[in-house]
């Protein structure tokens, strides 16, 4: 036991930090908002050049082999510097989805998107939620069916797919087979994003990403589907707990951050002749928020950990999703109890657009209605 | 980082385990899970069987009889204590008073008072709190007055725990009674409690159970051989102690125990015809403690991790294993009276057989269990020391 970060995840968290402190304070982040990308490339090569893009892939393709614990430092960076670049989108599920077929030997296409992503080149998306799923990952109605000559015809709508547009591929499910909420019946494609008769409508999410919902009616090759057909949902139950590990480990760096803005202004804003700080009431409010994000690292760390002992063989995939929806159920709560009281302790300011901590509130609403909200992640916890 | 148990950590684990299950008297085990008070006979014999083990202090030196457990060894003996169902060990002397002694006790104090703590020669209890003084406890009015080679004592202590089995108290008192600072002034004594002018009287609490009392000193003298550290210095050893106090107070693995039997007793009780762990609002109330508990189980970690490796004291964080240790204490009781439900009510037979004297425990022990977020500094008095030394606000 011990709950030390190596002096290597602590220098590659330093190095972004540094990066970010330098080129992504708030009026930088500001002027990539109002660009047309919506994210910066170069930031984005910058990241890659440190080595983020290649950190959770396996040393055998090319990585650097790092676990979701291993993920924390950097993720925790990326949530306080309220990244817009399509990074922790391309590393979570598409990263873990890819690994996966990859490292079975099973797809050539996806080994070679890795090394590519790896490069810093290729971002991926993924495509999944749709408008009647509501977070139920078997909830899928596009449908895919293989024509005589080998060529997938697959047809549906998608919802919020983060980062669309920055991707130059897509991973989208289909129902090869059964309807409803069945388990079987579920298959992944690799779509690159300029296909012929795939729809993008694109806007920019309150927090600032941005995103597309999808149309399409496609025909792929046979090499686009990702495994066996009709078996994918276990793959996609793992990479959307890993994804969602690297989720509360970013929500813990966006909440030390909205605490930090909330501390300092308790420190300096003045009324009534003294500090507001000064105040129990809302001395005690503080002490709350610490206490959450502090609840949140912890029960982090533990989803992290399952999730990497999974992989390595040493628990079954029950016990792995009970710690993520454990983690998911502490991070949603302290999101929306930490965003709500930073906003309420800096007063009208915090309402402006103009301050950071306004940012904090939006991304941290954003990151827990992100697979699924608190009243799902409490349900999955009591069927698991 | 690594949140697994080495090998080694997992053998002592087992080896705790089996210890326990061998040596715990079955007798003193069904009274603890049944909720069921123990006298101090009671509580003396299961403290001699620890003291023979060795167990009784791990974290004293080792040359007091500490047994040099890491912290990782630490946790895990106090978690599997808890499951075992084990009787507490009165925190006062061993705890406490020995903490104190080993910091600022002269070489004489120690030797006189240690091994008898030890070996559970004398019970002890603290004398803190007084009726003008809760919170704020640096206004403390207990008198003590120095005549020659002893002090003499008047004034009352409040809350003061198994205060009717103690043989001696540990006392903040006033030496000072001039000081314009309020914090100076004051001193730690050690009091024997046979000593003629003492009085100790029961406050029966909501759940009439007896555990605290008032203590009152008239007259009573005090040999100055049993002042600890400075006179006037008794508010940095009272501030010591505190700090060592919030770091006990979590009572995790109690409240692991706990869950337990509620997840056991939810699942066999019926609700419209369903177990009441399946009803989803019940296990929704019931998964967020539980989340907030396990979290709390690697925080806990985390601190015992941070101070082993810097060698530093716990911090003014630690006040938050008290406040989130106890909220959920106080959750787990609530649970409970949910679950009995209607037949929580039942509470003192007078002419009944077969009365069921766990089920009418459960209200008792929710209404007993408000105490926690009052007693060892309330709740928010670690919001405030939380907030002064950990944020500097």
């Amino acid at each position: 036991m011990n709950f030390q970060f190596s002096e290597e995840q602590q220098l590659l968290a330093d190095s972004v930090q540094r990066l970010l402190d330098e080129q992504y304070h708030f009026d930088a982040r500001k002027k990539i908002i109002a660009s047309d990308e919506g994210w910066s490339p170069s930031i984005y090569a910058k990241l890659s050049e440190l080595g983020l893009t290649a950190l959770p892939f396996a040393e055998s393709l090319g990585g650097f082999g790092a676990g979701a614990l291993d993920m924390i430092p950097v993720m925790q960076a990326l949530g306080k510097g309220l990244l817009l670049e399509p990074l922790a989108t391309t590393l979570a599920v598409p990263a873990a989805l890819l690994a996966h077929y990859a490292d079975s030997g099973q797809n050539a296409l996806a080994q070679s998107l890795i090394t590519s992503i790896i490069e810093g080149q290729a971002r991926v998306a993924w495509a999944h939620e749709e408008a009647k799923s509501r977070w139920d990952l078997a909830s899928i109605r596009s449908a895919a069916s293989k024509d005589a000559s080998g060529q997938w015809h697959i047809k549906g709508e998608k919802r919020v797919v983060l980062h669309a547009t920055a991707a130059q591929w897509l991973i989208v499910s289909a129902r090869t087979g059964g309807s409803g909420l069945d388990r079987k019946g579920i298959s992944l494609f690799l779509v690159p994003s300029n296909a012929p008769g795939l729809q993008l409508k694109t806007y920019r999410t309150y927090d600032d990403q941005r995103a597309a919902d999808l149309v399409f009616d496609l025909k792929l090759d046979a090499t686009a589907l990702l495994g066996q057909a009709g078996e994918a949902l276990e793959a996609i139950e793992a990479a959307c707990d890993w994804a969602q590990a690297l989720l509360c480990a970013e929500a813990l760096g966006v909440m030390d951050e909205a605490n930090r803005l909330t501390l300092e202004y308790l420190k300096t804003r003045k009324q009534f002749g003294m500090p507001i700080g000064s105040f129990q009431s809302l001395q005690h409010r503080m002490v709350d928020m610490m206490m959450s994000a502090e609840q949140s690292r912890s029960i982090t760390y533990l989803a992290c950990d399952r999730v990497d002992a999974f992989r390595a063989g040493r628990v079954s995939a029950n016990d792995r999703s009970r710690a993520v929806a454990m983690a998911r159920v502490k991070v949603n709560e302290a999101a929306r109890h930490i965003g709500q009281e930073a906003i309420q302790l800096h007063g009208g300011m915090g309402m402006t657009i103009e301050m950071k901590v306004s940012h904090s509130f939006k991304r941290l609403t954003a990151i827990s209605q992100q697979f699924g909200d608190l009243d799902h992640q409490l349900s999955r916890l009591a069927s698991l | 980082m690594d949140l697994s148990y080495s090998v080694q950590e997992q053998a002592f684990r087992q080896e705790v385990r089996s210890w326990f299950e061998a040596n715990l008297p079955s007798d003193l085990k069904e009274k603890v899970t049944n909720y069921q008070e123990l006298s101090k006979d009671e509580l003396v014999r299961w403290h001699k069987i620890l003291a023979a083990k060795g167990w009784v202090a791990p974290s004293w030196p080792v040359e007091w009889g500490g047994t040099g457990w890491n912290a990782v060894e630490r946790s895990i003996f106090e978690e599997e204590y808890a499951l075992a169902g084990c009787p507490m060990v009165a925190p006062f002397g061993p705890v406490m008073c020995a903490s104190v002694l080993l910091q600022f006790g002269t070489e004489e104090q120690k030797k006189r008072f240690l091994p008898r703590i030890y070996q559970g020669e004398d019970f002890w209890c603290q004398g803190y709190s007084e009726p003008g003084s809760g919170s704020d406890l640096a206004s403390l009015k207990t008198r003590a007055e120095r005549h020659g080679d002893h002090y003499v004592v008047n004034g009352q202590k409040i809350w003061t725990t198994l205060g009717h089995y103690g043989d001696w108290i540990f006392a903040l008192v006033r030496t000072d009674f001039d000081s314009s600072k309020r914090q100076e002034g004051i001193s730690f004594l050690l009091i024997d409690m046979n000593t003629p002018g003492i009085t100790v009287r029961p406050l029966i609490l909501l759940d009439e159970g007896h555990e605290v009392n008032e203590v009152f000193f008239e007259d009573v003298k005090v040999p100055i051989e049993n002042l600890v550290f400075k006179e006037g210095k008794g508010w940095t050893v009272a501030k010591y102690l505190l700090g060592h106090e919030r770091l006990g107070t979590g009572s995790l693995g109690a409240s692991r125990r706990e869950i337990r039997r509620i997840q056991r007793e939810a699942a066999l009780t019926e609700h419209r015809g369903r177990p009441l762990l399946e009803d989803l609002r019940f296990r929704d109330r019931l998964s967020k403690v539980d989340v907030e508990l396990t979290a709390l189980e690697i925080t806990h970690m985390r601190f015992l991790d941070t101070m082993r490796r810097t060698g530093n004291p716990p911090g003014a964080e630690v006040s938050m294993l008290k406040i989130k240790g106890t909220e959920i204490q106080q959750a787990l009781t609530e649970l409970r009276l949910q679950i009995a439900g209607p037949d929580a009510a039942p509470f003192k037979p007078l002419s009944y057989d077969g009365f069921d004297a766990l089920l009418a425990s459960v209200a008792p022990r929710y209404f007993n269990y408000r105490k926690t977020s009052i007693y060892a500094g309330s709740n928010e008095i670690q919001r405030n020391i939380f907030a002064k030394m950990a944020l500097g606000l």
